[in-house]
């Protein structure tokens, strides 16, 4: 039977194979920013509640500080390093949808993932997904509008 | 951050999960069964929870089945809150899961993590009491079959080493008549000050909650009350919350006496919803 010791573990980011030594227990947040110096996933509340860790997990958000690293080990995981000029990227600068910062890449993970499953979604949808995320700043209003033109833009692209 | 160390386990099938089980507890490992892991990593943090080994059930085929073509329906205990929601094939299910913490934890959270947790409102179990579910538990003696309500007092009586497979319902009864709430304090997100949860079968209604007591319960004598005709509906909702076991939550979300009334309340909406405005 396998001991408790650490254990090294090859994980899919952004495109590219990573190899790591990390505990069993430890999860995946702070095996990115402290294993693997992706440091764009924030910790929050590290309860779950706030989505300031969110990353992508084949493709669906999950708050990465409630995920163990090893369970993603054959999966391939998105990071906020790994989003090369989404069109909700742009829409976040041209919105000024934040403030201070600290919430944007777990909201941008968030929305990024809406977009891409459901660009139809409507008022209902955006809002259950993006109630998972906290703003401190209470940049709320420009965060939707964001999204909002994001979706549109996506709308377009999909039916052309 | 988990403060402490553990072994992380992902069995392929059921015999090797209980193996796994009873080997873990030989040695002393005090294992635990693993599903969306959400709950077992936060207490971890605040040193509520303590494992040497976690067994992960999502490799185990049985236990990811959804089934919604079978009769009865077939739900995996290590399917996620948002796959049942998304494949939508017991709606008074989906309405419960949709209700439980937000949509990015959902992705994570299994329906048997979520019925199994600390975390005592366990809010998916009230569809399946209603619904009069099945549950299918393996252990180190076997697989069973059970009914869901034999099984559950104030929390699944499961035995060491056992673990929940599936859950079965019944195909007719998944598109029956109901009535789903969930009142909270302030928010859209977080816990119940009182959810509840209500079909209709053969004329009867049936009903659950979470919220009201430190467990979810469905309760025989509430029901009787509630499906009193010869009363008026207020006399009903009355002698129905008059019976509801004991202890009433009284925290900081809110106090018993305003669960109470807010209970009484949600109880009139269901009525009404279900078809029991002649009586009202």
């Amino acid at each position: 039977m396998e001991e408790t010791t650490k254990r090294e573990l090859v994980l899919s980011i952004n495109g590219e194979r990573r190899a790591v030594v990390a505990r069993q227990a430890e999860t995946l947040l702070f095996v990115l920013r402290d294993g693997l110096g992706l440091t764009g996933a924030k910790p929050g509340c590290l309860n779950g509640d706030c989505g300031a860790c969110t990353v992508l997990v084949n493709g669906t958000p999950i708050k990465s500080c409630m995920m163990l690293a090893i369970e993603t080990v054959g999966k391939e995981i998105t990071t906020i390093e790994g989003l090369d000029d989404a069109p909700i990227q742009h829409a976040f600068v041209r919105h000024f949808a934040f403030q201070c910062g600290y919430c944007t890449p777990g909201f941008i993970m968030n929305a990024h993932a809406l977009i891409e499953r459901h660009p139809d979604a409507d008022e209902t949808t955006i809002q259950e997904w993006l109630e998972a995320n906290i703003c401190r700043c209470t940049s709320y209003q420009e965060i939707e509008t964001a999204v909002k033109e994001a979706l549109a833009a996506k709308k377009v692209e999909t039916k052309f | 951050m988990v403060p402490f160390d553990f072994a992380y386990y992902r069995p392929q099938s059921i015999a090797e999960a209980t193996a796994l089980f009873a080997a873990l507890e030989r040695d002393g490992k005090r294992p635990l069964y693993y599903g969306g892991g959400t709950e077992i990593i936060t207490l971890s943090r605040l040193n509520l929870v303590r494992t040497a080994a976690v067994i992960d059930m999502k490799a185990i085929p049985e236990c990811r089945v959804l089934d919604a073509s079978a009769d009865p329906l077939v739900f995996g205990a290590a399917l996620s809150l948002t796959e049942l929601e998304e494949a939508n094939p017991f709606p008074l299910l989906t309405k419960a899961a949709r209700e439980v913490a937000d949509r990015t934890a959902r992705n994570q959270i299994t329906l048997g993590g979520n019925i199994c947790g600390q975390i005592f409102y366990r809010e998916t179990a009230l569809p399946l009491f209603v619904a009069e579910a099945d549950v299918i538990v393996a252990g180190p003696y076997g697989v069973r079959q059970c009914r869901f309500n034999d099984l559950f007092h104030q929390q699944l009586q499961l035995g060491r080493g056992e673990f929940i497979v599936q859950f079965k319902v019944d195909r007719a009864t998944a598109t029956l008549p109901h009535f789903h709430r969930k009142r909270r304090k302030q928010g859209e997100v977080g816990y119940p000050l009182v959810t509840i949860a209500a079909l209709k079968k053969d004329g009867a209604i049936r009903v659950a909650f979470s919220g009201v007591c430190p467990f979810p319960f469905r309760s025989a004598e509430v029901e009787a009350h509630l499906n009193d005709r010869s009363r008026p509906a207020a006399e009903r909702i009355q002698a129905a919350v008059a019976a509801f076991p004991r202890p009433i939550l009284h925290d900081i979300e809110g106090s018993a006496d305003y669960r109470l009334f807010v209970a009484a309340k949600l109880l009139e909406d269901a009525l009404r919803e279900l078809g029991e405005e002649e009586t009202m």
